[in-house]
Parts: structure tokens; sequence; C-alpha cells
């Protein structure tokens, strides 16, 4: 069983929302991303989302963009990233970790070789944004091969019929887009979102979680009730673009950027009891 | 992989996926494959429709002034002292660019779709202006993403979009340039799908639009096959163009792709040499990999970053290309090659001290391989260059290259 269904399934039986924070590897720095990934499971993620860095990230608000340019700068690559993956494991073998990004860099590695690194290193999931389920190709089935899972985003403009093949292909969880536009954009529409989940209910037996647009505890409670769980990546980023650079983080700092996870985490938890 | 000469399905492409060999397809995130599904059925079903490009046919004639000549460039060729040259005068057209065919066909679709809102990118303020003036025409909202840089670069075609009513949005992400002026259009575009319709310059971007827009330039190449039998009595020995995206060269070369004794030359902007790595030419040293909603040729480093590129053309400027023209690169149909600064701005020159035409910087990329083509082939050969826009856009890049003040 693969850990992000054993992480999922524990977390259903016991009624607890999913809390799934990303973050850009290497924003500011890789030694901080892996102290961040550790404080982030301190506080309540369930399951990490971290971001290969890419120089043209078009699905993606100013946030994570100017983040990925930080990271860039940094000298961040998929290989480091797979390397910070195996550092984390070394003391964290419980929570799933999920690469998102774009395309290319894994197109340019190889999916091969991308898929025996990131099998090596113990990563749980792959989300690539640019990359439709029907354009796979066979990358999907060198993860798979491997346990580890693809995941897929659904968004309120995917028709019915994609739905279903999406559905089909995804495992993991599903991400469902909360709105129409770039992350970080603003959440406006509940009850189309409402529906939308309704809908994807019939069609799968996968965790739903929500992502776009949640930016703090309140918004996250508000998204959790109609799902399984929430993704919180702007908020975050934001937070952590406040660290800067060139300076050590003290644990006092990094309890400070990872706040909004904490009242997030606070925040589902009561939902559970209401 | 088959030879071209004996299997001619291979320039049947885009599959019904929007594939070209490996290349092409669509990935964009989720938010947009419903858009771009929606715009593929539409052009399927228009495209077959013989009053849609009878309406597309009668403002190319009427509002663009086409057909555009071919010009024998008598001077020119005497220099070279080898092949007749002939221009295809897209520099005549309204606006002085080809990218009016192109916004003009993609106008009619936003039109049929009932959207109200065009938004584009652009470059070198081309496509931008040829956007502008359309929507302009048709009374739509119109917002063109264009990169910081390339608006200091460009200030007459901005001036000229602010005049026709668009709005230009400065984009002053990643490296400032087109391929971020890209990137903003796709957000905006995920962001605003319902009422938008997004007018891509050229023959990139997710499926349809590799095939709609080479589909609208293709004007260029039926009408060159026309005038070259009536004008030289025969097929020309070889067509050059440059490439950036590559739209001007593909509606050349696409109606002779199947004419096999015609050679095809796509110029692409050599920058200050290949070997520098100050260049825009990613097929000439470039590597497959995925941008902009497609796989293609690329600029991209080891770790599948996309570099910055360098052209002394902001319309060439870009470190992508159309999926079409990788695939024509593969079967070998199509001779990629590319000319640098150096030589654009020489040819810039020549082209109009020889023949009173002022060139655009990126068509004076093809006009320097023809000069060189010319000279290696005997004279009654013919070559036929892309002429893609006028120069005048560009004559304040050339003084300050040439260290020349323009205020008196």
């Amino acid at each position: 069983m693969s850990r992000l269904k054993q992480v999922t399934a524990a977390a259903a039986a016991q009624d607890r929302k999913l809390l799934i924070p990303y973050l850009v590897a290497g924003d500011p720095d890789l030694a901080c991303t892996l102290r961040l990934m550790h404080k982030l499971v301190a506080n309540g993620a369930d399951i990490i989302e971290l971001g290969i860095p890419f120089s043209d990230p078009s699905s993606d608000g100013p946030v994570i963009q100017e983040a990925a340019e930080r990271a860039l700068a940094g000298g961040t690559t998929l290989r480091l990233a797979l390397d910070t993956v195996a550092q984390f494991r070394q003391q964290d073998r419980l929570t799933p970790v999920v690469l998102m990004g774009y395309l290319n860099p894994i197109e340019i590695l190889g999916y091969e070789t991308f898929a025996r690194a990131a099998a090596e290193v113990e990563v749980d999931g792959v989300l690539v944004v640019d990359m439709p389920a029907t354009e796979a190709g066979d990358l999907t089935t060198l993860l798979r091969r491997r346990d580890i899972d693809t995941i897929y985003l659904i968004a309120p403009t995917t028709r019915a019929a994609r739905a279903k093949t999406i559905a089909a292909q995804a495992s993991g969880y599903l991400y469902y887009v909360s709105l129409k536009g770039v992350t970080g954009a603003v959440l406006t529409d509940h009850a189309s979102v409402r529906k939308n989940i309704e809908y994807l209910r019939e069609l799968t037996d996968l965790p739903i979680v929500i992502g776009f647009g949640i930016k703090d505890a309140e918004s996250a409670a508000a998204m959790a009730a109609l799902a399984d769980g929430v993704i919180i990546g702007s908020a975050l980023v934001s937070a952590i673009k406040l660290l800067g650079g060139n300076s050590a983080k003290s644990e006092q700092q990094l309890e400070t950027t990872v706040a909004v996870i904490r009242s997030a985490r606070a925040a589902l938890d009561r939902l559970k009891r209401t | 992989m088959s030879n071209y000469k004996q299997d001619a399905s291979q320039f049947a492409g885009p599959d019904a996926a929007g594939h070209f060999g490996p290349y092409g397809g669509i990935f964009v995130g989720e938010t947009l494959i419903a858009a771009v599904e929606e715009l593929a059925e539409v052009y399927a079903r228009l495209s077959k429709d013989p009053a849609f490009w009878a309406e597309y046919d009668a403002d190319l004639k009427h509002y663009v002034g086409r057909p555009s000549p071919l010009y024998l460039a008598q001077r020119l060729t005497d220099q070279c002292g080898g092949a007749r040259i002939y221009l295809k005068r897209e520099d005549l057209n309204h606006t002085g660019a080809h990218k009016i065919n192109n916004t003009i066909g993609q106008a009619l679709l936003a039109r049929h779709m009932g959207k109200t809102r065009i938004i584009a990118e652009t470059g070198a303020g081309q496509h931008g202006v040829a956007t502008a003036t359309v929507a302009a025409r048709l009374g739509l909202e119109c917002h063109v993403y264009m990169g910081a840089d390339d608006i200091v670069r460009q200030a007459p075609n901005v001036y000229r979009m602010k005049l026709l009513g668009a709005n230009v949005v400065s984009v002053k992400s990643g490296s400032r340039t087109l391929k971020d002026a890209l990137n903003e259009a796709l957000r905006d575009w995920a962001t605003n799908v319902d009422n938008t319709y997004y007018i891509i310059g050229t023959v990139a971007g997710p499926h349809p639009y590799p095939q709609l827009v080479r589909d609208f330039q293709c004007i260029i190449g039926r009408e060159a096959k026309e005038q070259s039998l009536e004008q030289i009595g025969r097929l020309p020995d070889a067509l050059v163009a440059c490439v950036g995206g590559g739209s001007n060269a593909i509606g050349l070369f696409h109606p002779f792709l199947r004419d096999t004794d015609v050679a095809m030359y796509g110029v692409e902007a050599g920058g200050r040499g290949l070997e520098t790595g100050a260049h825009a030419a990613p097929l000439s040293a470039g590597r497959p990999g995925i941008l902009h909603g497609n796989r293609t040729y690329l600029m991209t480093d080891a770790a599948g970053q996309i570099l910055d590129t360098h052209s002394v053309s902001a319309g060439l400027d870009y470190p992508g290309v159309g999926p079409e023209h990788a695939w024509l690169k593969d079967i070998k149909r199509v001779n990629y090659v590319t000319a640098t600064d150096t030589e654009a701005l020489k040819a810039f020159h020549q082209l109009t001290r020889l023949e009173g035409i002022i060139p655009a910087l990126e068509p004076s990329h093809a006009v320097a391989y023809a000069t060189q083509l010319a000279a290696r082939m005997p004279a009654d050969g013919a070559i036929i260059v892309n002429l893609s826009g006028r120069g005048d856009k560009d004559i304040e890049t050339v003084a300050r290259i040439e260290g020349i003040s323009l205020q008196s």
C-alpha cells in the first residue's frame, strides 16, 4: 500500500481533514526547505507538496512565480530537490511527499531516470501541472510501477466526460482547483465548489482535496468542510518570502513562518467536532 | 523514420490531438483544457464551412490589401551574382507585416464563439498591433501583454496599440520579454476563460493554435505558388523565411511541402553566434522539451530551465518554435540555418539601398541567408524570400546600434 493511501485512509478513519502545505524547494535555500518540511509536519501537515521551481510557471500567480525565481537564483534543480527529499526521509518515514511542478525539467532529465530517482528517495506522488493525463505517455506507468502515485488536477472548467477519465487515471488523491485562475487568486464561489465536489464523489473513491485561493484558517475550514482536505500554497510561500535569504534562520522564525498551517490545523480539527 | 519523398502523409499533421510526430500536443494547466478543446471543436467545424473562408478572404482582399506582390529584386540579384531573388511582399499588408493574416482569422473565430474580450502576447509589437487593429474594427475589448524590456525597445508600436484602444500590460516577471508575456497571457486566460479569446501570434502554443495559425498564414504560400507559376513559369527552386515562432515561414512553406523539388530554408536568429550561446536558435542548437503548451525544440539548460535568448530582432527573441517546424526538421524536409545579428543588419542595409525597401529586422535574417544561397546557385535558379514585415519599427534600434542619434 502506498504511503499516501495509508495516510489518507488513516485520516478518513479518524475523521481528520487532510492539511497539505505547498512550498517551493530551494526557497530561500534547500537547507531551509528541509527544516521547514519538518516544521510543517510538527504543526499538523499530513502530506507535503514540494514545488519544483520552473522558469516559466504559467499556471502560478506572482507569489509562487517569485518563489521559483528565488529558488532558481540559488541554483535549485530537480536533482537537488530530490536530494532534499532523501534528507527528509532520514528523519521522517511517515509523511508522504508529493512533487509538484512543470514537465520540462522531468522531460529533460528523462522519464525513466526521474522515476527511478524519485523512487530511490521515496517520493510518494507526482503532480505535473502542465501534463494532462492524455499526454502523460509512459510517465504514469513508470511511476506506478514504483508505487508512486500520479495526482491530477480537476478544474471548475473540466467537462464531465473528461473528469471521468481523470478520476480513472489518478491515484493518491484528486486535487480540485477551486477557482478559474492561477494560484494565489481570491476564491469567491463556494456554491459551485460544493456542486462540483458532489459530482466528483460520484466518480471516485479517492480523497478529494481543494487548492487555489485558500489563504487562512477561515477559508481552509470553509473548503475543508466540502471535501477531504485542503492545500495551502501561496499563503505559506508569502510567509517564507519574509524569511529572506542569506542568513541562518532561528527556530522561532520558522515557527512564525508556519503559523498559517498551525492555525489551519486547529480550524480543521474544530470542524471535525462540529 | 521513412523518407518524406516516398511518404507525403508526413505532411498531413497534426493528428486529432494536435501532434506532429512526437511534437505539439496540449500541455497546459487543467483550467485551460476545456477552452482549447472548445476552440479545436469550433475550428474543426468552421474550417469546413465555405462561408467562413469567404468572409476571411473578403477581409484579406479589402481590408489587408491582398494579394501581396511577388517582386523580383533585380539589383540585389545582380549584386549576389547567382539565382534570382524574389520577395514575397508581406511588408505591404495593412499594419506592415504578415501577422494580420492570422489576427483577421482568429478575430472571426472569436466573434463566432461570442467572446467579448481579446488578449494577446507580443514581442516586437507587430502581433500586438495586428491584434489591436482587428479588435478596434470589431469593437472588442483588447489587452496586450508585452515584456517590460520590449516595451522600451519598441516604443512606437506600444503607442500604436494604445491609439487603437488596446490596454498594453507591462510584464515584469522572468526575462521581461516575449516568453514572459506569453506566460502572463496564459494566466489571464485561465482567470477570464469564460468571456476571453486568446489570439496567439505564432504557430506555437497548445493545439489547435499551431494548426489554425498555420492555416491562416498559408495564404502566403498559396499566393506565392500561383505567382511563381505566372512570373517565373515554374515553381521556385528554394524558399527562404525567418523563424522565430515560425508563422511566416510555415505560411510560405506549407503549400509547397509536397513539391519535393522545392528546397526550404528556415533562418533562425544566430544572435552573436551559436558558439557564444547568445542566440535564439532552438532548432539549430536546442533540444526537444515542453513549453507554452507544446512539445518542441527549446533553448533549455541541462536542468530543464528555459534559457534567456538574444537576438537583435525582438520578434525572433523566443526560446521555442512551432511544433510543425520541429517535425519538419526531424524528417529533413526543411533545412534550418542561422543568420547572426551582424549578417541581418548588413542585409537590412543592402536591401534598403539596392531596392528601396526597408525590411524589418526579422526578415533581414532571411534576406541575409538568401544572398548567400543565391550566390551558390546558377543564374537560372529562383529563390522566394518571405519579406514578412517592414522595417519602420526598427529604425530606432538600428540607429542605436550604429551610434546614430535621431534627435537633431
